[in-house]
């Protein structure tokens, strides 16, 4: 007797260890953003912890959100966050609720193309909106001149460049104009992509920095790391502080360390955000976790890999030009990932 | 021609002394059977096409009826979708590309198939060809830094001459239609090239014997006698050309602006069906957004069966009339 059940403990012993030597295959995908991120962080996970493998498919928030809760991926990733629709979409479809974490900081920097003028020039929230509705539309406009004394700006049509395809960077900009504009907000409104008053839509960032080079007097919006790694001009945008800021990975952080009531869903907008050296057209980007996962080795590698996101992965962050989360957040999000069942 | 004298035999093998089991095993039966299904697969797999479309855009059908086609706002924020703009976009460049296209094409042809001498013939084809092969965003890419720095320096000189015209008025950035037309016509030059060069050359040769023998000279014969000969062939190079183009995403959307309007000049951007899909599909949210998507790819199948007819129709038109030797 004592012999059979040392047998059965035995081969309970072999099932659980089998069970922790399992190859675990977990599916993620969406934003497209924050991609070089992930797949920098999923493949150095991957290197110490060679059992959990985690493919991730980069073809947008949209594709994020829907995926998610169809629930043929196991998590997602989007660079706005799920509207309360979406989100009651989720809990009537899978009968949980779906959580938001976020993962790095982004930013948009106005960009453009004057030919004579080398300055960094002066943004206000209301030269970009004015600009982007297609109320002001020379580049001397003492909307945007009277932000650049000293620089000589031409009389030149302002020629305007957006991002064609629906990209969570247009979410960022719009965003921001929204807050900044009324006129904006009543008008074209915020969504990945929107309805352009004005100018000519570019095909992702290489689009819109393309029509940039080609076209003199242009100006578009693109993403902070990929106007560093390609050496764009790009100007500085007026806080609410009224500090005229250059995004700096540095500056971008502090817009995030600048809410000061971070909602426990971490579904919130830091563009615009208060306080002085901030940035103001930064935004979070987002893991989206369903909070019941079944399958407890998938359960547990997910919880695993948000714990050293958190940790070991925010020291990846800026040597890709990302902008790490600031300490309060990191800490805040520890806790909610109690919520994962 | 070779292609009605294939379907001249075509029917169904039959034969009362054999039954279907002998049929079965000398393989008739067999290959009628294999090659049906083939046949019937084709029109499964379009006939899934038009009803998976049609059952995915039911949102929008119903929200904006048949005003889909004919309003032109866009707005994803505010939920109106009017496919207006797209569809002019897309005629608009696909003309353009034939018009570039077909006279350029289609002489190259006869030049290849007629007049050169062999060897060059054959060296151009296969250089044809191989331009068939590139995949479009090459010819976006090319499209962006070559062909609209191009463009920016002549369009001051066709604005001079042109600028009369609704169709060369307003500024010239650089992304425009025209743009999206001359692209698209150098992608589809070596579709016409490359089958119009196959179908002349497959023209008899008794039937150039036959009009140099009554003193036609080297040109008349082709022009009178071995072009309308072929014209059928050439027809079906320019609707597998014409179908490229409307159907083009990639290269399109680097060079259109992807601005959705109506504007008469060429120099305006504007936008394309294929474009609009390929950039706002990822990205669409809701039930209403995502269906104006694949409504619009409805359309473009829709555009396609319509745009095609017409030009069959012309086609017939135009060989009734003409002189028919085939």
């Amino acid at each position: 007797m004592t012999r059979r059940i040392a047998i059965l403990n035995a081969l309970l012993a072999a099932a659980v260890t089998g069970a922790w030597a399992q190859q675990v295959l977990i599916n993620a995908g969406g934003a497209t953003f924050p991609y070089p991120m992930y797949s920098k962080w999923f493949s150095e996970y991957k290197k110490s912890f060679p059992n959990i493998q985690i493919n991730y498919q980069s073809q947008g928030s949209g594709f994020g959100i829907q995926q998610v809760t169809a629930g043929t991926v196991d998590f997602g990733a989007s660079d706005g966050p799920m509207t309360d629709e979406q989100m009651k979409t989720f809990q009537d479809k899978r009968g949980s609720a779906i959580l938001h974490f976020p993962t790095v900081l982004g930013a948009v920097v106005p960009a453009y193309n004057i030919p004579g003028v080398t300055a960094t020039l002066n943004f206000t929230p209301a030269a970009l909106a004015g600009i982007y509705l297609g109320k002001i539309t020379k580049w001397n406009d003492p909307a945007i001149a009277g932000a650049n004394k000293g620089v000589n700006l031409p009389g030149n049509d302002v020629i305007v460049v957006h991002r064609s395809d629906g990209s969570g960077t247009t979410y960022v900009w719009v965003d921001f104009l929204s807050k900044v504009s009324p006129e904006w907000a009543k008008g074209p409104g915020k969504n990945t992509s929107v309805n352009w008053p004005v100018g000519l839509g570019g095909k992702g960032n290489e689009g819109v920095s393309g029509s940039l080079k080609q076209t003199p007097n242009s100006i578009g919006y693109v993403e902070l790391a990929y106007a560093i790694q390609n050496k764009m001009a790009y100007g500085k945008v007026q806080n609410a502080a009224g500090e005229f800021v250059q995004a700096s990975l540095a500056s971008v952080t502090a817009a995030a360390a600048a809410v000061k009531d971070m909602p426990d869903d971490f579904r919130v907008s830091i563009t615009n955000a208060p306080g002085k050296g901030v940035y103001p057209i930064s935004s979070f980007t987002w893991l989206l976790v369903p909070s019941k996962i079944q399958d407890p080795n998938k359960r547990k590698a997910i919880k695993d890999f948000l714990a050293w996101m958190l940790t070991d992965g925010q020291k990846m962050t800026e040597a890709l030009l990302y902008a790490p989360l600031p300490k309060s957040v990191v800490d805040k999000e520890k806790k909610a990932m109690d919520k994962i069942q | 021609m070779s292609a009605a004298s294939t379907t001249g035999f075509s029917a169904r093998p039959s034969g009362r002394a054999s039954t279907f089991w002998s049929r079965l095993r000398s393989g008739d039966e067999i290959a009628y059977i294999l090659t049906l299904v083939c046949a019937l697969s084709i029109l499964a797999i379009t006939a899934l096409l038009v009803f998976e479309l049609y059952k995915n855009s039911t949102d929008p059908r119903h929200k904006f009826g048949w005003t889909f086609l004919t309003t032109s706002v866009w707005d994803p924020v505010a939920g109106q979708f009017g496919a207006l703009p797209f569809i002019y976009g897309t005629v608009m460049t696909s003309a353009l590309a034939l018009l570039i296209a077909i006279p350029l094409g289609v002489g190259a042809a006869i030049f290849l198939a007629e007049l050169a001498p062999a060897k060059i013939s054959n060296a151009l084809t296969f250089l044809i060809e191989l331009l068939a092969a590139v995949p479009s965003v090459i010819f976006g890419v090319l499209g962006i830094f070559v062909l609209i720095p191009f463009l920016q320096k002549v369009a001051p000189a066709i604005k001079a001459v042109l600028g009369w015209s609704p169709l060369f008025s307003g500024p010239f950035y650089g992304v425009s239609m025209l743009s999206a037309g001359v692209v698209l016509s150098i992608m589809i030059i070596p579709f016409i090239i490359s089958i119009s060069r196959e179908v002349i050359m497959a023209v008899p040769n008794e039937q150039r014997e036959g009009a140099l023998s009554l003193g036609a000279t080297r040109w008349e014969t082709t022009w009178d006698v071995v072009l309308p000969y072929a014209r059928t062939g050439i027809m079906g190079s320019i609707f597998l050309a014409l179908a490229r183009s409307l159907g083009e995403t990639m290269a399109v959307t680097m060079v259109i602006g992807n601005t959705p309007q109506i504007r008469a000049s060429l120099f305006a951007p504007g936008y394309s069906i294929a474009a609009v899909i390929a950039n706002e599909f990822t990205e669409a949210t809701g039930q209403l957004f995502q269906g104006a998507l694949i409504e619009l790819g409805l359309v473009l199948f829709g555009l396609t069966i319509v745009i095609n007819g017409l030009a069959r129709l012309l086609v017939l038109g135009a060989t009734r009339k003409g002189t028919r030797v085939a």
